[in-house]
């Protein structure tokens, strides 16, 4: 680290550097500027209008809701199933861990088809549930499932290379020193794996803010009551609404900005942990 | 991974607790991950074999996996190059702006895929700002392919990016510096040194790029304009075929995407497995993160 750019003997710097920025500014920065400039040529009365319209803030209300709710059931189950993982030695065990990746493989449309063929009323899960009067398909339940799915991997998979390398001793060091399965865990293990847990959380949360494919096919898209925020950018630019799916994304890209620094700071505290 | 063999008792759980999670965990994946896996196929093959070919073997099916493979064809490879450029700069050079530039390569990450979609057709579309000169040339990009391309290079941008990265960060610079120094041309470098270094986490970011490019829906569907042959990719073939009730055929074009997904699913296996293998035999130092 010590020395410059000036004194490497490696070639390609102004190449890399150049090829770099070039092809991030006309894929990434170009298109988020268009975006930006388009909302700021709307006026902020009218911006302010367009984005506090009702039918917008119950969109952006229940994107919110829904996937806080998800990235809550992710951080839980995830953190089970990254421990189980990780510590526990079962048949299948390379499989399943295998599998945990599937949200990420499988294209969202094709998951958002099955789910709601699952959670239908006549479907293989939702049949079982219509008789205890629960509804998951065509509601907001149904959206929370959807982003259950997709946001899976990603607590598990930030989760799991630091639990990885805490290794047993930590442990065994507080249970020599008297300390029950319960103190260990609450005093010795969390501190260590929060900073993982919340990076996992604010991932599937931001992946189930802008999630669209999965959640359509199921959510029955009722304005104000199951419409999530990504359908109504696409419900408004079939309208030909520019200016209002403009606004919506503005606020959309706000909210991704935000979660990219927490993410990164939240990456940050965790690398610090693990050196 | 070795202590596991050594086990101290101490820091176990009791046999009830550990099986009890184990279980929850197997249950929890299996409603969330296997049922639904199972059910695309389950439906796709409702009405029997005939009636699954003949919707796999439809020209409009066949139109979309044409203009899915192009788009991933396209995207892929030059997400490719990006990535052994940011990755070359961002490990073996420090700049100004060095930690700007690793936070943007993760903004499609977070970036809604309608949004992105969105941000194509106000740069391209008819009222956007490259639109007017666009149509007076006879450029189409928004609702033809181009765009569709456009949209897929921006959601997989960050993969393989995001795999060098740490892996070469975490590898330096001297094996590079010793080969300048002996006098090996920049090219010689690439292929001979660093290429063998970065071989696996390549391959895993181009296999991640691509299950994202043959999958990928919001954006791409914001920017098609759903036409029929000329601008469906499978994803929204499937939609189309689903929203008009027929399902059998929304299915068993779905069976095929959930096909490349297992393909992927062992292909990445495959990778970490030997990619593990080497690392614990000393060729490959560093580590990887898979967020």
């Amino acid at each position: 680290m010590a020395h410059s750019r000036r004194h490497s003997v490696l070639p390609g710097f102004g190449l890399t550097v150049g090829c770099a920025v070039l092809y991030l500014s006309l894929v990434v920065l170009i298109p988020v500027a268009a975006v930006l400039l388009e909302a700021s040529g709307m006026g902020w009365s009218h911006f302010l209008d367009t984005a506090l319209d009702p039918r917008v803030l119950a969109a952006c209300r229940l994107s919110f809701l829904t996937a806080i709710a998800a990235a809550v059931i992710n951080t839980v189950f995830g953190f089970v199933v990254t421990w189980v993982l990780v510590r526990y030695r079962f048949p299948g065990r390379r499989l399943v861990d295998s599998l945990v990746d599937l949200p990420f493989a499988l294209p969202t449309a094709v998951a958002g088809i099955c789910l709601a063929a699952l959670y239908s009323p006549d479907g293989w899960v939702g049949s079982l549930l219509e008789p205890m009067g629960v509804k998951v398909a065509f509601g907001p339940a149904g959206i929370v499932v959807a982003l259950t799915f997709i946001g899976l991997p990603f607590v598990v998979r930030t989760l799991q290379p630091v639990l990885e390398d805490l290794g047993v001793e930590p442990e065994e060091a507080a249970a020599s020193l008297g300390a029950g399965r319960r103190q260990t865990f609450l005093r010795v293990l969390l501190p260590e794996l929060w900073p993982a847990l919340l990076t996992g959380f604010a991932l599937a949360f931001a992946r189930g803010l802008g999630e669209y494919g999965s959640v359509i096919f199921i959510a029955g898209n009722m304005p104000m009551r199951s419409e999530i925020a990504p359908l109504l950018i696409v419900t408004k630019l079939e309208q030909y609404d520019t200016a209002g799916a403009t606004a919506i994304a503005t606020v959309m890209l706000c909210a991704s900005f935000l979660l990219l620094f927490a993410i990164n700071v939240l990456q940050r505290a965790a690398s610090r942990r693990l050196s | 991974m070795s202590s596991d063999r050594f086990r101290s008792v101490v820091a176990t759980e009791p046999l009830v607790l550990r099986v009890a999670l184990t279980v929850v965990a197997l249950a929890f994946l299996g409603l969330f991950l296997l049922l639904p896996l199972a059910v695309v196929f389950g439906e796709a093959l409702r009405r029997g074999v005939t009636a699954y070919f003949e919707a796999v073997s439809h020209p409009e099916t066949w139109a979309a996996v044409k203009l899915t493979l192009l788009a991933a064809a396209l995207a892929v490879p030059l997400n490719t190059a990006f990535g052994l450029c940011a990755a070359w700069a961002v490990a073996k050079f420090e700049f100004r702006g060095k930690s700007v530039l690793m936070a943007l390569i993760d903004l499609p990450f977070t970036v809604s895929p309608v949004v992105a979609g969105l941000m194509f057709v106000l740069v391209f579309g008819l009222q956007g700002w490259l639109g007017p000169w666009l149509d007076r040339h006879d450029l189409h990009v928004v609702f033809a392919v181009p765009g569709i391309v456009l949209a897929t290079v921006f959601v997989t941008f960050p993969f393989v990016a995001r795999e060098l990265i740490p892996l070469m960060q975490v590898q330096g610079r001297e094996e590079e510096e010793a080969a300048v120094v002996l006098g090996a041309g920049p090219l010689q470098v690439f292929w001979r040194v660093t290429l063998p270094n970065i071989k696996w986490a390549l391959l895993y970011g181009v296999i991640l790029s691509n299950a994202r490019a043959f999958g990928e829906f919001g954006a791409v569907s914001v920017v098609s304009g759903h036409i029929r042959g000329q601008t469906n990719t499978m994803t929204l073939h499937v939609e189309n075929l689903y929203n008009e009730y027929n399902f059998v055929a929304a299915f068993a074009v779905a069976s095929l995407l959930a096909c490349v997904a297992l393909v992927t699913l062992v292909a990445k296996s495959l990778v970490e497995a030997v990619e593990g293998f080497t690392r614990r035999s000393g060729s490959v130092r560093g580590g990887r993160s898979s967020a």
